[in-house]
């Protein structure tokens, strides 16, 4: 049984060593001074991955990534882990998305991939910290999600993934029919280290854009071997709709950025349904916090 | 991310020696296997780019997982359960991460599921993982003894072992008994042959670190009636084929994630490994100087530990209003450290290089024929590798423990307590200088070449490199600190007394390293400016040593052995 996992990342300024030039005057990060790292639970997602791979041989783990051209870092990072290969979906066009734009490019781009079994990402990544990307490729791509996973603990290919989640209260174990997206945990195992051999192997992989940098020699160890390329792939070659991705696709306006201290002492818990809900929403809408 | 190698940038220096590009370009035979391996360099700068990156995976490993995981390792300990050891969790845990780092077998050749590293960058891997535990780099270590099949073994058994290793399963060598320790030419296991011309082993081996490995080279008497060393055989013991049994782990002051195994032997089939009779006259000597090397480098990681130990207690800690680095009697202590550290670094590096050329050199003899002067250099560095490793890890490893001693004392009454590494780590470091033969069996390893002029020669050709203007008084002062030593040497020899000799060798080698590491890093402080410090640092210390030594050799008579000898 061999599956088609397609891991979603994302490189990120690694908000965890923020230093007193991380933000600009607009109050917008500051992404020259922050270092660019794979964002965490994307890395425990790839893990989940390089596991099933690793119980399935024959499996192969895409990297999805949508970003800078620099970004073939990460695919680079997730190859000497055990992924097989990598896309860097990345055009100007698609710059200034929020959740929503972001989500329907990477759906785009997963649509091309095309028969993919299961779609594993990060819970969140730190920089925006809205955990919405995944659930809303999900919903683009009408299959079912897993959030909050810890560990994938089944699978079977045209069947169902069985999946451990970590929630707040608990431990729940879910199944869900294939293919699915499953989001997983900073809780979930530790992604593997890189792998010795294998950077020896691919510390060449090179992306489109990578390509007219390289010294003649490597050049053609390149040409020579296909499976150095990184893919690079632009909103065309996902056929996305210019309306719906990058800024004009982003009905999110950033309006100003405040520092905020927790002063809280409470937490107000909310209900897990419809009624609750509504009522919160409701209640930001009345003291302006949203609307 | 704390990374043990990116954050240590000596090592780097030391990956860059210029004798580097001879050793890559030999061990890769003109960088030929690209061809064949996707994952072999393609010349002498992806050759060390690679090294750089899979030591840079060794730091980043060991400044998180393995650094991590020591302390614990330490309070629970291996057991055994069912005459089996069961790791501690974090050893566990240290060992899966390793395999998937893909960090065993590293120096052995492709065509065996190895990454063919010489012997220097693995080395290195050695030094950072001591760094973080250092009884976890007896785990990780113990890769080493592959190189012993792969030197001795025929070519059936090193496709059939050398792959597992590769593949992460473990190693030991079983040497130790409990009535042959330093005297290996007493041991006892016996070695029966059958009939079908198979070999069974019974007995008993004391002190085996991981004696519970899936693989074991194990020494044994396999010609009956002998009682010295040629009687002895190397055999391999494979686990899954069972027949060995752990009896009991010992309880130990240090190193505790590291079981140290008594084991039984109940008709357990073993393989012959190499020829009947050259155990421990040819291959257990060069299990041994492996192993020598690999101690030498555990000695110095953990230097390099308990100075940043020491380091960063002595800058956060304040006393009388100020931090107590401030102070000339701590901040002495540490340059004093420091410069050890470097030091020992230096010479285990020179020593690595000396191995990787000459072993590189026998690896091609395989293959062809060496022209006479490969075969002269060859000879040359085995000399010199049979010279200092010795040296490197005799006085590497009381380095370490007088560095973890100051760390401790640096620490004041809280270095005393449970609650800091120092006192972990001062308890590891004690085994060094005993272990793969203690330091005074380094000393009679050593005293030959003190003796036959080896040393003297290193000294000569070190003293022929010229250096900047700056460093020229101590490379005058350490020209005439070789005379003194020279005297030295001529005065012990003239007395022609062996008892006396033997008595006065620990100061002689003792005089020998201190000028040859000063050398050494008189030459890193030419290349690298940043271990000037250190070279006059460990130069002021070494010069005092050799003429503490010298007066005390000029001073005594062979018939003042009488007051030092035991009473009857």
């Amino acid at each position: 049984m061999s599956l088609n996992i397609v891991v979603l990342a994302k490189q990120v300024p690694d908000t965890r060593n923020v230093g007193k030039d991380a933000m600009k005057e607009d109050g917008t990060i500051n992404r020259a001074a922050l270092p660019a790292i794979f964002n965490p639970e994307d890395l425990n997602a790839l893990e989940q991955a390089i596991r099933l791979k690793d119980a399935h041989p024959g499996s192969t783990v895409t990297v999805l990534t949508m970003g800078l051209p620099r970004a073939s870092e990460i695919i680079r990072e997730a190859i000497y882990r055990g992924a097989d290969r990598g896309i860097v979906l990345t055009d100007r066009t698609l710059g200034g998305a929020d959740t929503l734009a972001t989500s329907y490019s990477l759906a785009q781009a997963i649509k091309k991939i095309g028969n993919y079994d299961i779609i594993l990402g990060g819970r969140q990544a730190i920089d925006g910290d809205t955990a919405q990307v995944g659930p809303q490729i999900a919903e683009k791509l009408h299959i079912p999600q897993v959030t909050y996973a810890e560990e994938i603990l089944d699978i079977k290919k045209n069947g169902h993934v069985t999946v451990k989640r970590r929630l707040e209260n608990g431990v729940e174990t879910v199944k869900a029919p294939l293919p699915c997206v499953v989001t997983v945990n900073g809780s979930a195992a530790e992604c593997r280290p890189r792998n010795a051999r294998r950077v020896m192997q691919y510390k060449f992989a090179t992306s489109t854009s990578e390509e007219p940098k390289l010294n003649p020699t490597i050049k053609a160890i390149v040409e020579r071997r296909p499976e150095l390329r990184i893919a690079e792939w632009s909103a065309a070659d996902v056929e996305a709709d210019p309306e719906q991705i990058g800024l004009p696709g982003s009905p999110t306006k950033v309006k100003n950025i405040v520092n905020v201290v927790f002063t809280a002492k409470e937490n107000l818990r909310i209900e897990n349904n419809d009624e609750a809900i509504e009522n919160l929403v409701k209640e930001l809408i009345a003291n302006h916090t949203i609307g | 991310m704390p990374n043990f190698y990116t954050d240590n940038p000596e090592l780097r220096h030391y990956l860059q020696h210029p004798l580097m590009r001879k050793i890559v370009e030999l061990k890769e035979r003109n960088f030929t296997e690209a061809a064949k391996y996707d994952y072999a360099p393609i010349d002498f700068d992806d050759a060390i780019d690679s090294y750089d990156k899979a030591l840079e995976i060794v730091g980043e490993i060991c400044g998180t997982t393995i650094a991590d995981n020591a302390e614990e390792v330490d309070h629970q300990g291996p057991r055994v359960e069912n005459h089996r050891v069961i790791y501690a969790d974090g050893t566990q845990r240290n060992l899966d991460v390793c395999r998937k780092a893909g960090l065993m077998g590293m120096a052995m050749p492709r065509r065996l599921g190895g990454l063919n590293f010489p012997i220097t960058p693995y080395i290195m891997a050695a030094d950072i993982v001591s760094r973080a535990d250092a009884g976890f780099e007896n785990l990780w270590g113990l890769q080493d003894c592959a190189e012993t099949i792969y030197e001795f073994a025929d070519e059936d058994q090193k496709q059939r072992y050398i792959p597992r290793v590769c593949q992460g399963e473990t190693m030991s060598m079983d040497l130790t008994e409990p009535d042959a320790g330093s005297d290996l030419q007493s041991v006892m296991l016996k070695a029966t042959q059958k009939e079908d011309g198979s070999w069974v082993l019974n007995g008993v081996k004391r002190f085996i670190t991981n004696g519970d490995s899936d693989i074991h080279l194990v020494l044994a008497r396999s010609e009956e009636g002998t009682t010295d060393a040629r009687g002895l055989s190397m055999f391999i013991y494979d686990k899954r084929n069972g027949g060995v049994n752990v009896r009991r782990i010992e309880n130990k002051m240090g190193i505790k994630g590291s079981p140290t195994c008594e084991l039984t032997y109940k008709d357990a089939p073993a393989e012959l490994c190499g020829s009947r009779r050259m155990g421990l006259i040819k291959y257990v000597m060069a299990l041994m100087n492996g192993a020598r090397l690999g101690i030498a480098a555990q000695s110095v990681g953990i230097s390099e530990r308990a100075y940043r130990e020491g380091l960063a207690y002595a800058r956060d800690r304040r006393q009388f209003g100020r931090p107590i680095i401030e102070f000339p009697a701590v901040y002495e202590m540490l340059a004093i450290m420091k410069a050890k550290l470097d030091a020992s670094r230096s010479l285990l590096y020179e020593t690595s290089r000396y191995v990787d050329m000459y072993k590189i050199y026998e690896d091609i003899a395989k293959e062809r024929s060496l022209t006479p002067e490969e075969r002269k250099e060859m000879k040359h560095y085995s000399k010199l590798a049979d010279a200092c490793t010795p040296l490197v890890k005799g006085l590497g490893s009381e380095y370490a423990n007088q560095n973890c001693y100051d760390c401790i004392q640096i620490h004041g009454g809280s270095g005393f307590m449970k609650d800091y590494a120092c006192e972990r780590i001062y308890r590891d470091a004690r085994i060094t200088s005993i272990y793969e033969g203690t330091t005074q069996l380094q000393v009679v390893a050593a005293i030959r070449h003190v003796t036959t002029g080896t040393y003297s020669s290193l000294m000569a050709s070190y003293d022929e490199q010229p250096v900047r203007a700056e460093l020229q008084p101590i490379h005058d002062a350490l020209k005439e600190l070789t005379a003194t030593y020279e005297t030295a040497v001529k005065t012990v020899a003239d007395a022609a007394d062996q008892a006396y000799t033997d008595f006065m060798a620990r100061r002689l080698v003792e005089m020998a390293g201190d000028i040859i590491m000063s050398y050494l890093l008189l030459a890193d402080a030419n290349a690298n400016d940043s271990f000037t410090k250190s070279c006059e640092v460990y130069f002021n210390y070494a010069r005092a040593e050799v003429k503490k030594h010298a007066d005390f050799i000029a001073d005594f008579t062979p018939a003042q052995l009488e007051a030092y000898k035991p009473a009857e």
